[in-house]
């Protein structure tokens, strides 16, 4: 739990967030201009879903917050050490804009990336979605895994 | 919908009124209006349908809910907490309290505030004589 400013902490978090910015844009888009920047939204202006991780001595544990979302429309794929989670947030249908008196909760597609501290088996990869929240058992490549190592006393 | 508060009273003269004494948190919401009534659509995410309280008193509409995460580990890399929710609505004079319904699914409340039937719009159909 994060109880107290931690600068070195928020230095990681800035680094991330601008590494997943770049990871956005294609090779080519370097070499046209700067500008062009504004007309590439991608599907993900913004982190979603919020994840946390976390792991034991077997697995490592995604919690994604993705409420209201239809189990079937949810794709995790695996790949190394990157998690891939893909989905839509359905939109309210049949309202006209002016009856809205409130429209704060989002809807729309959304990707997130997630760059793993290790390597994962992906084939044994279990996903739950429940009350809106989805987690994933993520168990770690045997090469991954710590080794015990006995000591032999002479 | 207005939103608004009802402040918890507290017993000593020197404590100021408080609304919670936990730390809570607003979940957004969406509210359209019908010809039938108003919708309020509300995510909490990690709630289930037992922990969920939504009360009406005094014309004021509270949801209350405790999350609970299914990760029992400490996460290692953090971007979001759970706590319990908490926002309140004014409610207008033209809901018919005794009709509110609520519902639960994936994490997103729905309740359903009806109108009164004196308050529906009503067509007139108009005879040519």
């Amino acid at each position: 739990m994060r109880r107290w400013w931690d600068p070195i902490r928020e230095l990681e978090q800035i680094k991330r967030e601008m590494d997943d910015l770049f990871r956005t844009f294609s090779e080519d888009v370097w070499d046209i201009p700067l500008f062009r920047f504004s007309f590439l939204p991608g599907v993900s202006a913004r982190t979603y879903p919020l994840v946390n991780l976390a792991e034991d001595k077997d697995n490592v544990y995604v919690e994604a917050l993705a409420p209201g979302i239809d189990p079937e429309s949810l794709e995790v794929t695996v790949l190394n050490n990157t998690v891939r989670i893909a989905g839509e947030k359905p939109a309210i249908k049949d309202v006209k804009p002016e009856a809205f008196h409130r429209n704060e909760r989002g809807a729309g597609k959304f990707i997130r990336t997630i760059t793993l501290p290790v390597e994962v088996d992906a084939d044994k990869v279990k996903a739950e979605y429940k009350n809106g929240i989805l987690l994933l058992t993520l168990p770690k490549a045997e090469s991954a895994k710590p080794k015990q190592i006995a000591i032999t006393v002479n | 919908m207005k939103e608004t508060t009802i402040p918890v009273k507290t017993h000593s003269k020197h404590v100021p009124d408080t609304r919670d004494s936990t730390k809570t948190l607003c979940p957004p919401v969406d509210i359209f209006e019908s010809a039938e009534g108003l919708t309020v659509i509300a995510d909490l995410p990690g709630v289930q349908k037992e922990d969920i309280q939504v009360q009406v008193e005094n014309d004021i509409l509270t949801i209350k809910a405790v999350s609970k995460s299914i990760l029992t580990l400490d996460p290692t890399y953090r971007e979001f907490e759970l706590y319990p929710y908490f926002r309140q609505f004014q409610l207008s004079d033209k809901t018919d309290q005794e009709k509110i319904k609520a519902e639960m699914k994936n994490g997103v409340l729905i309740i359903h505030l009806p109108k009164k039937e004196e308050a529906k719009p009503r067509q007139i159909s108009i005879t040519v004589s």
